[in-house]
């Protein structure tokens, strides 16, 4: 046969490969191989699909049979049945939670249905590296349309028009942002890629990054030549091993097409690209923190102004955007302003990636357009809650953002809105929280990350911070009162006030949205030193139904402390003052006879 | 790999990848594609089903017909095999029987590019949930 028939697309992802994808593209390749069908079918590993609740994912085209959970063993019956019979393998078909139907079209997933994948556009669709695949999906157009069509001014003008805004966090215009590094005069300017993708559940970036890294790096070219920097700079974490490499291979390949390099399609414009790697950070995505820590000091944030488009890396004007801005920016110099901007809210245009983690059934990345309500995301796509548990509120905007309720749900997410609500966009994690999770510790989590975090160049959130942890600490141990629900509330405001950078200015929210949403529970926590949701293990009280004890005596064996007396075939109890609250008796009670107040 | 030296040196290796990359998209979008499944089970395969479907998918490709070559399993028409669905865009799939290389041209040629019947249909007498 003069072309193959079929293609197998196998995830490739960090997280389908944590599951041995790998090994599954070596096995079908063995076994189409041993049947003889190697020059009809063929095997590429792929970028991420964003349906890692059920990795890792095969997809079959062109029938787009989507199968999930495949192990390396099940390449064999996938061959046999599939690619030689015909008959898509029932076992490994996605299972619709609520119809209980196997569902084998991937178009007809609750999960993909609702979305529209711009950034993600060619993630799991080509092979990341290999560049042909990328040129295939009209990659480079863009740039070579900017470079031979458009005036650099122009290029601006088109972003601004499409209304893009930062996808890292604040939502800054991105053509304005531009605007104001092409308007700086220096001898060499800078074109940075922030992937310093650190908040918690977070990772979209590194899904781009690992599925289309060519997307990213014609993006910066762009740029470069619309501000007039020869220079571009990839500052990613050296945990991302996967993205580094696949990063490798695509500046390798553009450069021996000469799609990055001197004179680029002979224009005269030259533009290359280099890696950065940091250490892990959080406080490095902040975009001075981060030009600091490449030019080899410590990661801490200075004051702006100056910012960065006026004296950046090297004291040179620099452009510092997200991986997923500039993943959106050749599509639309492709499509045009005027296709981005009819996507999205009035305010904020176009699609936004989320990270969906937590209590939700699909877990993954997703993308949709702007004004999408969370009901939507959360029940539609994200297919509701795991185990049937009721849906309490969900975190947007990692350790920055705030969370949101029941009440929110129908508000249609966009920047403003959520700022509005009393969170934040941030780079797009959505933790979702059901009734078993307490709000008090999960404000307390979020500080815990925060408190690490802290580069402690300044006293508010140095200091601050770490009084905030211990006050809900202190809360969730029994302790607070009414005046430490004061002094919280006093303290995230002044924080908010003071902080030097983004990170301390926003680190309070987890703390105030809670308070907001959810005074009840501080209320309980301190006045009744009860925990409602049942999960801060000081504040439980175990105790002995004596109707239902039969005394036989299970507890009291699996008790650590010894807390726990009475009879064979008596009533038993426990010594509250020898109870260290470690649930092995309710674990152990086969009659229900251990209670949890 | 050599340097792009301009343009239209880009657009030459896009359209040769576009080939390459061509029954991907093609699966993503099947709406308004010609769609034709061969039946491949145990009873099809031994009738020669493997040598058809090849032909479709090398000859629509070369005729230039934006169509989706599958397979399915047994269709239930044992006796007729090899057998082939053909859904053109819009209309309801039409199920031809005993196809050899010969009928196969002839469904391409008059069904596929001109929408005339040709011998060889099993008509269809079943009701299909979805």
């Amino acid at each position: 046969m003069s072309k193959f028939r079929m293609h197998l697309l196998v995830c490739g992802g960090t997280g389908c490969r944590a599951s041995e994808s790998n090994l599954i593209v070596e096995s079908l390749r063995r076994e189409l191989e041993e049947k003889g069908l190697g020059n009809e079918v063929q095997v590429i590993m792929t970028g991420c699909f964003g349906f890692c609740e059920k990795g890792p994912v095969v997809k079959v085209m062109p029938d787009n049979t989507f199968y999930v959970q495949v192990k390396p063993e099940d390449a064999a019956l996938i061959v046999a049945e599939h690619v030689i019979k015909g008959r898509p393998v029932q076992r490994l078909l996605y299972v619709d939670p609520r119809s209980k139907e196997h569902i084998s079209d991937s178009k007809h997933m609750g999960f993909y249905r609702k979305q529209l994948r711009i950034a993600l556009r060619n993630c799991g669709f080509i092979n990341p590296e290999n560049i042909d695949e990328y040129i295939a999906r009209d990659g480079y157009a863009a740039l070579g349309k900017c470079l031979s069509e458009l005036s650099p001014s122009e290029v601006i003008d088109t972003i601004k028009k499409s209304g893009l805004r930062g996808r890292g966090g604040a939502g800054f215009p991105t053509g304005l942002k531009w605007d104001i590094a092409s308007k700086n005069q220096a001898g060499q300017k800078y074109v940075v890629c922030n992937a310093d993708e650190g908040d918690p559940g977070a990772f979209m970036d590194r899904s781009v990054l690992e599925g289309d890294p060519h997307s990213v790096l014609e993006a910066m070219a762009i740029c470069g030549y619309s501000i007039g920097a020869t220079k571009g700079l990839i500052y990613i974490r050296a945990e991302y091993p996967l993205a580094i490499q696949r990063l490798k291979v695509a500046i390798a390949q553009a450069r021996e097409y000469g799609l990055l390099g001197n004179s680029i399609f002979g224009t005269g414009f030259s533009f290359d690209i280099d890696l950065r790697y940091g250490a892990g950070a959080f406080v490095c995505g902040e975009e001075t923190a981060l030009i600091h820590s490449m030019e080899g000091m410590r990661g801490e944030p200075t004051n702006k102004p100056p910012f960065p488009a006026e004296s950046g890396f090297m004291g040179k004007p620099t452009n510092v955007n997200n991986v997923e801005t500039y993943a959106s920016i050749p599509v639309i110099i492709n499509k045009g302003w005027e296709w981005f901007s009819s996507i999205g809210t009035e305010k904020s245009k176009g699609t936004k990636v989320f990270a969906l983690a937590g209590k939700i059934n699909n877990v993954g990345l997703i993308e949709v357009p702007m004004g999408t309500t969370l009901r939507e995301i959360i029940f539609e796509i994200g297919g509701g809650i795991k185990n049937g548990k009721k849906f309490k509120a969900v975190q947007t905007g990692g350790p920055s953002g705030g969370c949101l309720t029941e009440k929110h749900l129908d508000i249609p997410i966009d920047f403003d809105n959520l700022v509005a609500a009393g969170s934040m966009m941030g780079s797009g994690g959505m933790i979702v929280m059901d009734e078993d999770d307490c709000m008090v510790s999960i404000a307390k989590y979020f500080l815990e990350f925060t408190v690490e975090e802290s580069c402690g160049k300044c006293a508010p959130c140095r200091i601050g911070n770490k009084r905030i942890h211990e006050l809900l600490e202190h809360i969730t141990k029994g302790n607070g009162t009414m005046a430490d629900l004061d002094r919280l509330k006093n303290m995230s405001y002044v924080i908010k006030d003071t902080a030097l950078c983004g990170l301390g200015q926003t680190s309070p929210n987890p703390v105030l949205s809670t308070m907001t949403n959810f005074w009840d529970e501080y209320i309980a926590h301190v006045t009744e030193k009860r925990c409602p949701a049942g999960s801060c293990r000081d504040l439980m009280k175990y105790s002995i139904d004596v109707d239902k004890c039969v005394g036989c005596t299970a507890c009291a064996r699996g008790c650590p402390v010894n807390a726990i007396s009475g009879e064979r075939k008596g009533p038993h109890f426990i010594d509250q003052d020898k109870c260290i609250n470690c649930g092995a008796c309710f674990e152990k009670c086969k009659f229900g006879a251990v209670l949890i107040n | 790999m050599e340097k792009l030296k301009s343009l239209a040196d880009l657009k030459k290796i896009r359209e040769d990848a576009r080939v390459k990359l061509d029954l991907r998209v093609k699966g993503d979008n099947p709406e308004g594609l010609v769609q034709v499944k061969v039946a491949m089970a145990t009873c099809g395969i031994a009738s020669g089903a493997k040598p058809i479907m090849d032909f479709f998918v090398d000859e629509l490709d070369k005729r230039g017909i934006g169509a989706v070559v599958t397979q399915t399993g047994c269709m239930g028409y044992c006796y007729a095999e090899p057998t082939v669905e053909v859904q053109l865009p819009g209309q309801e799939p039409v199920v031809y029987g005993f196809v050899d290389r010969k009928r196969a041209d002839e469904i391409i040629e008059k069904y596929i590019k001109n929408g005339e019947l040709v011998e060889g249909i099993i008509p269809v007498n079943y009701e299909k949930i979805d």
